[in-house]
C-alpha cells in the first residue's frame, strides 16, 4: 500500500466510504465510529494503567544527563 | 559533493526503582545491563580515542575526561549488533551502532528498545520477591530533569562550521512539529518535548545551558576528513514515523549545507523561537526570521523540503531519499490540514489524544496526576504495558519496519558500515577481544602483545569488505594475520 493509500484509509477512518454525496449522516457516523474506537482505546489502557497515579508519579525522579 | 550520512541514535533511557528500598539508579543501571551483556562485559571499552571537550569551532580542550564508569567498574559493553550499551550518568543507555540508511537506523533504534525490555526481563528474575524497575525511553522525569536522546551525523570536514549553525538552526527549531515527544504540563500539553531545556545557540555542553547546536567536536573516525555532528535538541521518539523522519530530514539537510544549496533562513531569536514552538501544538503560531519575515514553522519546513526534493531529483535520486521525502511531504500535509490528526505518526499527537480523551472521559483538569501517569507510561519499554506499544499493537500507529527487521537488529549488526566487522568479531571470537570502541577492535590473541585494528573509515570494514575473510578465520590469530596479508 503506498503512504497516499494510507493517508486516505486513515482520514476516511479505515471504511473508505467517504464519498462526497454522503453528507452530513456520513459525518455523524465518523464522529460516533471515532468516539467508539476510543472509548475502546481507553477501556484497553484502563486494563493496563498503573495504580495510584499520585504516588506513581511522585516516585518517578531521575537524575539530569546527557 | 555530499558525502555519505553514517547515522547513530544514543538514549538515555529513564530508570526508576519501585518498591526498592535506597534505589542507585547508578548500580540498578549497571545491574540492568550487566544481566543482558552476561559474559560479553569482560570487553572493556577502548577510551584512547576519545576526547568529548574537543570543540567544533576550534577551541582548546579545558580538561581531559575521566571515564568513571570504567573505574568504577560500571556496565560498558559491545554487543555483537554493533551497539554500545552503558551506563551514562544515572541512566542505561543504548547507543545504535552506525547505519547507512534511516529505516536501518530505526530498525536499531528499536532493537535498543527491545533489549532494555528483554534486560529488565533477566533482573527481574535476580530481584528480591515485590522489588521491580521500569524503564521508559522519554527525556525528562517532570521534575525539571531532562537526559538525552542525540543523534549522529557524519559530516565533511571541509564544510564550514558557521554554514552548518546557520542553516541547521531554523531546521532544527521548527522539525519539533514533527520529532517531538510531547510533555503534559499544568497549562496544557506540548509537542516538543524539552524546548525549556535548550538556552543557547551554539555551544559544548550537553548538561547545562543545553545549545540547540552542539559543538563536540569527537569525530569518532579521520579527524581530517570528518565530523560527527553530535545532536542534542531532538526527544527520544517511539513512533517510527517520527525517528525514521528524524534522521532522514536531517541528513538530507545536512546534504543540503554540505553543498551549499540553502538560502540564508536564519531565525531572529532561535532560543525563544524553540520555546515558542514547542508550546503550540497547534502548530500556527509565527516566528520571526532575520529579514524581518513573520513564518509558521510549516512555511520553513516546506522550504527545506523543497530545496532537498530539488537536490534528491539532480544529484541523488535513490530509493531510501524518496522515501524519506515522501513521509516529509505527507506528514507537513497532514500537520497543515490538522496537527492533531497525526496520532498514527507522531509521539507528541498519540500522546495528545489519549491525554485528551482521558481529560473529557474522566473531567480531569491537566494538571491531574493520572495525566502526568498516562503521560509516563506512554514510554514504557514493555510492551504488555507501554501505551505506545498497545496502541502499536492494535494497528494504531504506522509502520516503517516489520517485526521480523527488528529481531534481525537485535542480533546482527548493519551490514553497510564498520559497525559489521566490529559486531561480528564480537559474536565469533568473544574471548579474543579485548577492548573495543567506535574506531577499534583489540585483539588479545594470546601473542605477546595486543592487536589494536583501526577503523577510522566508517565505510570500511562493511560485510562486502570482510565477509569472505571473517568466514575463512576459525580464530582471532587468523583474522589478523590474514588483515596483515591483505594489507
Amino acid at each position: 500500500m503506498t503512504q497516499e493509500q494510507k493517508r486516505s484509509q486513515r482520514k476516511g477512518g479505515g471504511d473508505g466510504d467517504d464519498g462526497g454525496d454522503a453528507g452530513q449522516t456520513s459525518a455523524t457516523q465518523k464522529g460516533e465510529k471515532l468516539k467508539e474506537e476510543m472509548d475502546e482505546i481507553l477501556d484497553e489502557i484502563d486494563s493496563v494503567l498503573e495504580e495510584n497515579a499520585e504516588e506513581f508519579v511522585k516516585s518517578y525522579v531521575q537524575k539530569g544527563g546527557e | 559533493m555530499a558525502i555519505a550520512k553514517v547515522m547513530g541514535i544514543e538514549t538515555e533511557y529513564g530508570i526508576s526503582g519501585l518498591a526498592v528500598t535506597d534505589f542507585n539508579p547508578v548500580l540498578a543501571s549497571s545491574l540492568l545491563i550487566n544481566s543482558y551483556a552476561g559474559t560479553l562485559r569482560r570487553i572493556r571499552w577502548d577510551y584512547e580515542q576519545e576526547s568529548p571537550l574537543r570543540d567544533a569551532r576550534g577551541f582548546e580542550p579545558v580538561q581531559e575526561r575521566q571515564p568513571v564508569e570504567e573505574d568504577l567498574g560500571l556496565a560498558n559493553v559491545i554487543l555483537p549488533n554493533g551497539a554500545r550499551y552503558y551506563v551514562d550518568h544515572a541512566h542505561p543507555e543504548y547507543s545504535t551502532p552506525e547505519c547507512l540508511t534511516p529505516r536501518g537506523l530505526v530498525a536499531h533504534d528499536k532493537a535498543g528498545e527491545r533489549i532494555l525490555e528483554r534486560s529488565l526481563e533477566s533482573v527481574e528474575r535476580i530481584l528480591p520477591p515485590g522489588q521491580r524497575l521500569a524503564i521508559y525511553k522519554n527525556n525528562t522525569d517532570g521534575k525539571g530533569n531532562s537526559y538525552g536522546c542525540h543523534e549522529n551525523y557524519l559530516v565533511d570536514r571541509a564544510t564550514p562550521f558557521p554554514r552548518i549553525v546557520r542553516d541547521l538552526t531554523p531546521f532544527f527549531v521548527t522539525r519539533q512539529i514533527f520529532t517531538g515527544a510531547g510533555k503534559v504540563g499544568a497549562e496544557g500539553s506540548r509537542e516538543g518535548g524539552r524546548g525549556d531545556f535548550f538556552e543557547a545557540e551554539v555551544g559544548l555542553e550537553t548538561t547545562l545551558k543545553r545549545p540547540i547546536i552542539n559543538t563536540r567536536d569527537e569525530p569518532h573516525a579521520d579527524p581530517d576528513k570528518y565530523r560527527r555532528l553530535h545532536v542534542i535538541v531532538g526527544d527520544a521518539n517511539l513512533c517510527e514515523v517520527a525517528t525514521f523522519l528524524k534522521v532522514g530530514t536531517t541528513a538530507l539537510v545536512l546534504k543540503l549545507i554540505e553543498d551549499d544549496l540553502l538560502p540564508d533562513l536564519s531565525l531572529e531569536h532561535p532560543v525563544q523561537a524553540l520555546h515558542e514552538i514547542s508550546w503550540d501544538p497547534s502548530c500556527r503560531q509565527t516566528v520571526r526570521l532575520r529579514d524581518g519575515r513573520r513564518v509558521r514553522p510549516l512555511e520553513l519546513q516546506w522550504e527545506y523540503l523543497d530545496h532537498a526534493k530539488k537536490y534528491v531529483k539532480e544529484s541523488e535520486p535513490t530509493p531510501e531519499h524518496a522515501e524519506v521525502l515522501q513521509w516529509w511531504e505527507s506528514v507537513l500535509s497532514g500537520i497543515e490540514e490538522d496537527p492533531f490528526s497525526m496520532h498514527r505518526e507522531l509521539d507528541w499527537a498519540a500522546k495528545y489524544r489519549l491525554l485528551q480523551a482521558y481529560l473529557e472521559r474522566d473531567g480531569l483538569d491537566w494538571s491531574s496526576a493520572k495525566l502526568a501517569a498516562i503521560d509516563l507510561q506512554y514510554h514504557d519499554v514493555r510492551r504488555s504495558r507501554g501505551l505506545y506499544h498497545r496502541l502499536a499493537e492494535s494497528g494504531r500507529v504506522e509502520r516503517i519496519v516489520t517485526e521480523a527487521e527488528i529481531e534481525q537488529a537485535i542480533e546482527d549488526p548493519p551490514e553497510d558500515t564498520r559497525a559489521y566487522f566490529r559486531g561480528r568479531c564480537i559474536g565469533r571470537y568473544p574471548g579474543s577481544i579485548a577492548a573495543a570502541s567506535w574506531d577499534s577492535v583489540i585483539f588479545d590473541t594470546g601473542a605477546d602483545s595486543l592487536q589494536r585494528v583501526p577503523t577510522r573509515e566508517p565505510l570500511r570494514g562493511t560485510r562486502e569488505h570482510v565477509e569472505a575473510l571473517l568466514d575463512v578465520s576459525e580464530t582471532a590469530a587468523d583474522l589478523i594475520s590474514g588483515l596483515q596479508g591483505g594489507s
